[in-house]
């Protein structure tokens, strides 16, 4: 254990728009996040230096005008590919959420594609999801993580790639989680695949599980009280004369990177 | 000029709900595949390799390709392109303009931009039939079939779009759809004209109400809009002044006083300032007896009295005054709130009225104090049924066509839809309210929430000033000929002559990164004295207010940055051009802020200063164009003394309702009424959960019920949260505009307070949307309206902080066989509430918890069933409704109960609450178990109140109501709290899901499995 503080830069401008609960997130999980503007990033390149972990947040960059991701993937590569492609290749820690998914992707940080939703609406629900490397730990994001709920809120969130590209992203273990029916389907009576993910792929990991793409935001059940069921719970908790958590499910995941580097 | 497509190489679902949606217009059997293509034009010179890179930056090279040529699929019968017109906001065509700049190094010059269009190609099982005319559609083609057309039609507005069709034949031979750039080509008449008004007064009525003649034009130059019965060689008119005679008289003793005939900008600048919809006359104006009008006297006058009463425990902090009401959140932050409507454009262009009443709106909230961040959507929409079939039309030959109740639906729920989430505000609430005498005029309500620190370094933030000497500065969007007379507009009835330029598209990702420039940066670094946000009146309204902060203003129009070359003076002042704010900033700043705004890319602009002169001058180039007192344009309107009349009451007599033996098959009806129904599919496709406050959700329990209450927790580190409701009573206008609106604040108090909110701490919003004012029938409704809001808000404490009216919301026009028509919205008073609560952990859900909980009725319930939802969708009104009793607001009674249940939710003492509002008791309990998926089982025979009818028990809306359930253990400590009020005990939730419901006389007069009233409840918007 080291007490060096680990500090996550968080990208923002251009319409991303979840950078200070992203932000907030890591902070809770003891890490030292940072939001920087892309275009203060494209200014000094060399900042990325003094991070262990790049997030690029949820958002609506560019108002997904070109598809969800492209514009703001194009401005990263038209300025700073060569400093994302040494930090991915470093000992360091990449996570993109919804909108940063996305502009992965559109990166080729992570393969495959997120198209529209099968029924091309913008959707706000929430989802289960049960992680394909529980056991095996490959990914630090995603360790020890069995099953989480979280809400996803997207237009263009299908996970697709053509049949090779699906083999190879099996075979090296990539898919980091995938829909599942369980607590809150139940609870909602909900389909468990909410925009028709082949493989039911909600999170994606790179081949050495550092680079991490999710659909679902963790940060959005970072509290006990953002669970849609958390009145119920509490009913339950009181009568039962047990304390009320304070967080929620979705910290795991930033707790888990910020511990990698510990 | 290039021109780049665009296509899906993997399955696009987009083309399957295209299909979907064109089947739905009745092409069911013929429709085969839908294809879809992407355009961009781009009006600029690329060499190869700027082509090869634009590709790669337009496209996915894993899902799409990008080609010079448009290849179309090897089956189709049609191709459509839809575009949108020279001047339409094309966020899609900037996004690519910026991309391309960026990483294919291209050059744009002023003016050249890139236009995105959609191609669509269809496919027909069935041979098609040629058109017997194109209709109203302003299609070029001569191409097309009856189906392809009612595709098209389906597809665009011709208000904003162009559309095109090329039967595969024509396609093929042409080499695919012909080139079009809307490009904006002015004539560039930019020169000041002088107003002649020492005229005859039937000559000023004209002027007033149709505006500035503009020159003379051959008669057969078409596109422009003719002063009517002029013949040819007809003047044109620059749009309505809506400028009455005294008005204009007092304008003319003014000039002719100076010496000289006013200038035309000065003119529009007076007609902008003196608007209804930015003065509101008529709350402004002596009405009867009220010689201060119905703001002074019972809006404020309510706030006011209630200031004064709290005392130390006022949270008010800024009401009225600015663009956004603030009461203190805590010792560190204020919450703002603000509710708009934007009705007129929602009737034009669905989409684009919504999308900028919920961004324009969001700058309401930038613009109060020093800037509030936005935390908090809320949309309201009262619209005609979908299937509403009315066709209506604007003019009497019957080429306008109003837009269909479904697409003003759609259209408008699309609009908050990308506002909101594009803009990455969460909505936790919303309504939908369905009434026919909607069909004319939509309601679109949009509202925000904001919070902003009480400091900002160690000035007072919701207190700003520009002072003299600050630069005048415009940040965001440029200046087009967008929203030219938006605000005079909207004062007058929708009628044929309504400009098109009244309506805009909302670029929400412009206003994004100014947004996060001014309150995440700017505001903290003290870069501007003042701001202001540039809505309805453009430059001028923004302007004028901020100079009446410093006492004068210099403005130099030639350096406002515009989207294209032409723009006369006037226009460039009254433009209600999107996306902008207007700031005072200081000179020593303006460095510093340029910089930053620059970084992240933002345009800023000076175009003027603050002085202290008590003029207001526009010099445009070295011209002086507009030379008038302050005083003038903020106080010289002469007030009208408006007189109400009271309508004649009907004669309907008192019938009493039939009886039933059983009530099961009318809830399950009454369940699928628009109004009742769960609209899941809206809530669903707005972004509740972004920011991380979410606490209590659109969409409640298992059941997924819409709540008509949501709280939140904006401060991670602050148990503190809000809890914000809304309250209308449309259908009980016409009967009683008192009761209607003590009801609509009984019902935003009451829902917010079921959800956990302390009605001490609680302040309220007004939104009045009306009809003609000019009708004194309609201002004794609202008189009534406005004092009972004064009357019901003292009574409770809960002051108004902030309020919009809307008048004329009355739609002239014809009908399908060209006969005259007007349609009046019922008389609509919008009310929203927020309460500010010590702890989230304490506010409550509706959604039954636990099987074996007591549920307990809190109020009286009484034969009120006057204007209900049970005798509007069950007793068919057609059959004349009987005259019964309108719900009334016993505020002491309700001021009580309210307390005891907050004091009970402290010590948490109920396990899920829900207020009884439209429908009755019966809806209320069926949601509540609905939501937790368990049944009841119910006795009416305690239940208290006036009623005598079993019907009346189940459906009368009586107000002050709410329906609770409690842990049995804690029943008696509930009681004792309670002991003061009237509630009852009227059954136990039970594990079975069935509700029974027994009579007074042991008689079963409801016996429903909540699975079908859940089946019935999700049907009514299940395809939707």
């Amino acid at each position: 254990m080291t007490n060096i503080p680990i500090k996550i830069i968080v990208l923002a401008g251009y319409g991303l728009n979840c950078e200070e609960e992203t932000a907030l997130a890591f902070n809770i999980a003891g890490g030292q996040a940072e939001i920087v503007h892309i275009n203060d990033f494209i200014d000094r390149p060399n900042l990325i230096n003094k991070y262990q972990i790049l997030a690029i947040p949820g958002g609506f960059s560019y108002g997904d005008d070109l598809g969800s991701g492209k514009a703001y993937a194009n401005k990263l590569n038209n300025h700073l590919k060569s400093r994302l492609n040494e930090f991915a290749s470093k000992d360091k820690l990449i996570m993109g959420i919804c909108n940063g998914f996305q502009i992965l992707t559109n990166l080729g940080l992570l393969p495959g594609v997120l198209t529209f939703n099968d029924n091309n609406r913008y959707t706000c629900r929430w989802v289960d999801v049960v992680s394909r490397v529980a056991l095996d730990t490959k990914s630090p994001w995603l360790r020890g993580v069995k099953s989480l709920s979280l809400p996803i809120a997207h237009g263009e969130g299908k996970f697709t790639a053509d049949d090779e590209t699906l083999k190879s992203i099996q075979s090296k273990k990539m898919i980091g989680a995938v829909y599942y029916t369980g607590e809150m389907c139940e609870y909602q009576n909900l389909k468990s695949n909410p925009n028709g993910s082949l493989l039911d792929i909600a999170m994606m990991t790179s081949a050495d599980g550092k680079i991490l793409g999710t659909m679902p935001h963790p940060e959005r059940a970072m509290f006990f009280t953002q669970l849609p069921n958390w009145p119920l719970i509490k009913e339950q908790l009181i009568r039962a004369g047990k304390p009320l958590p304070k967080y929620g499910q979705g910290l795991r995941i930033f707790r888990n990177a910020v511990e990698y580097f510990k | 000029m290039h021109r780049l497509f665009v296509k899906y190489t993997i399955p696009d679902s987009r083309s399957k709900v295209y299909k979907k949606r064109f089947d739905a217009l009745g092409l069911k059997n013929k429709l085969g595949a839908v294809y879809l293509a992407e355009c961009y034009t781009i009006d600029a010179s690329l060499n190869h390799k700027q082509i090869q890179a634009a590709k790669n930056l337009l496209a996915n090279p894993l899902a799409q390709s990008a080609d010079t040529a448009l290849a179309a699929p090897r089956h189709f019968n049609y191709a459509l392109e839809i575009g949108y017109l020279p001047g339409v906001t094309d966020n899609i065509g900037s996004s690519a303009k910026e991309t391309l700049a960026d990483g294919a190094k291209i050059k744009f010059k002023d003016g050249q931009n890139v236009y995105f269009s959609q191609i669509i190609f269809v496919t027909f099982n069935t041979p098609t039939t040629p058109p017997r005319s194109s209709g109203h559609l302003s299609l070029k083609r001569r191409g097309g079939s009856t189906e392809a057309l009612k595709i098209a039609a389906s597809l665009y507005n011709p208000l904003i779009q162009r559309a095109a069709i090329k039967s595969r034949e024509e396609f093929l031979r042409d080499g695919g759809m012909d080139l079009f750039a809307p490009e904006v080509k002015l004539k560039g008449n930019n020169k000041v004209s002088l107003v002649d008004l020492n005229i005859a007064d039937e000559e000023l009525i004209k002027l007033g109400k149709l505006g500035i003649p503009n020159r003379v034009i051959p008669a057969k130059a078409g596109i422009l809009k003719k002063d009517s019965g002029s013949g040819a060689g007809m003047t044109h008119r620059r749009g309505s002044l809506a400028l009455g005679l005294d008005e204009l008289k007092v304008i003319r003793d003014y000039f002719n006083k100076l010496g000289r005939k006013p200038t035309d900008i000065e003119l529009e600048t007076l007609a902008q300032t003196w608007s209804e919809h930015c003065k509101h006359t008529i709350f402004a104006d002596p009405l009867d007896e009220l010689e201060k009008g119905l703001y002074k006297t019972y809006i404020k006058g309510a706030t006011e009295k209630i200031r004064r009463q709290k005392g130390r425990h006022d949270f008010c902090v800024s009401v009225f005054t600015d663009n956004a009401g603030g009461i203190s959140f805590d010792k560190d932050y204020i919450v703002c709130h603000k509710v708009e409507t934007h009705n007129t454009p929602s009737a034009l262009d669905p989409f684009g009225g919504s999308i900028t009443g919920i961004v324009g709106v969001n700058r309401d909230v930038l613009g109060f104090g020093l800037g509030a961040k936005p935390i908090a959507n809320f949309y309201g929409f009262c619209l005609a049924e979908p299937g509403d079939k009315t066709e209506l039309y604007r003019d009497k030959n019957l080429t306008q066509p109003m837009l269909s109740a479904r697409r003003i639906l759609d259209g408008v729920v699309a609009g908050i839809n990308a506002g909101g989430n594009q803009s990455g505000i969460p909505t936790p609430l919303g309504f939908l309210n369905f009434d026919p005498r909607y069909r004319g005029k939509p309601l679109v309500f949009a509202g925000t929430l904001g919070l902003i620190p009480k400091k900002i370094g160690r000035q007072n933030s919701w207190e700003k000033q520009a002072k003299r000497g600050d630069l005048i500065v415009m940040i965001g969007g440029r200046v087009g000929q967008d929203g030219i007379h938006g605000a005079t507009f909207a004062s007058e009835g929708l009628d044929k002559d309504s400009p098109a330029t009244a309506v805009q598209i909302g670029d929400p990702i412009t206003q994004k990164k100014f947004s996060d420039a001014i309150v995440k940066e700017a505001r903290g670094q003290n870069l501007y004295h003042s701001i202001t946000d540039c809505g309805a009146g453009g430059l001028s309204s923004a302007v004028g207010e901020m100079a009446g902060q410093s006492g004068g203003c210099e403005v130099w129009l030639e350096k406002v940055p515009l989207k294209y070359p032409g723009l006369a003076p006037w226009q460039i002042w009254i433009s209600e051009s999107q996306e902008r704010m207007v700031l005072a900033v200081p000179k020593n700043k303006w460095q510093k802020l340029e910089k930053l705004m620059e970084a992240r890319g933002v345009e800023a602009s000076v175009f003027g200063k603050f002085t202290g002169s008590g003029k207001c001058i526009i010099k445009y180039g070295k011209n002086i164009v507009l030379d008038m007192d302050m005083d003038f344009l903020h106080n010289g309107r002469p007030r009208h003394k408006q007189i109400s009349s009271k309508p004649r009451v009907g004669t309907d007599t008192i019938r009493p309702l039939p009886h039933k033996n059983d009530y099961s098959d009318q809830i399950l009806r009454l369940l699928q009424s628009p109004n009742l129904a769960s609209t899941e599919f809206v809530s669903q496709q707005y972004d509740h959960e972004v920011q991380a406050s979410s606490v209590l959700k659109p969409l409640q329990g298992r059941g997924k019920i819409n709540s008509e209450a949501a709280v939140i927790k904006p401060l991670p580190d602050s148990k503190k949260a809000l809890v914000l409701a809304y309250g209308l009573h449309p259908a009980y206008a016409e009967l009683n505009p008192y009761n209607m609106a003590a009801a609509g604040i009984d019902t935003a108090i009451r829902a917010a307070v079921a959800a956990g909110a302390d009605i001490d701490y609680l302040a309220l919003l007004d939104n009045f949307c009306w009809c003609s004012p000019q009708e004194p029938e309609r201002l004794w409704q609202l008189k009534e309206s406005v004092r009972a809001c004064f009357d019901v808000a003292t009574a409770y404490g809960t002051p108004f902080i902030s309020g919009k009216d809307s008048m004329y919301n009355d739609f002239k026009g014809f009908s399908r066989d060209g006969q005259p028509v007007k349609i009046s919205i019922p008389p609509t008073l919008l009310i929203s509430a927020v309460s500010v609560v010590p702890d989230a952990e304490k506010t409550v859900s509706l959604d039954a918890k636990l099987s074996g909980d007591v549920i307990y009725i809190l109020g009286e319930t009484n034969d009120e069933m006057g204007g209900s939802e049970y005798i509007e969708t069950i007793v068919n009104s057609k059959i004349g409704i009987p005259k019964l009793p309108v719900p009334s607001v016993n505020s002491e009674k309700n001021y009580k109960l309210y307390k005891a249940l907050f004091a009970a939710n402290q010590k948490n003492l109920i396990a899920s609450a829900i207020s009884v509002n439209r429908g009755g008791l019966i809806i209320a309990l069926i949601k509540k178990l609905m939501g937790g998926g368990l049944g009841a089982e119910i006795n009416l025979a305690d239940f208290p109140g006036n009623w005598t009818e079993n019907y009346q028990a189940l459906f009368s809306e009586s107000q002050g109501r709410i329906l609770v359930s409690v842990d049995p253990k804690k029943a008696g400590q509930f009681e004792k709290l309670m002991s003061e009020n009237i509630f009852a005990k009227i059954g136990q939730i039970i594990q079975a899901p069935i509700l029974s419901i027994i009579d007074k006389n042991g008689k079963t007069i409801a016996d429903i499995k909540i699975s079908d009233s859940l089946k019935a409840y999700q049907s009514t918007f299940k395809e939707f």
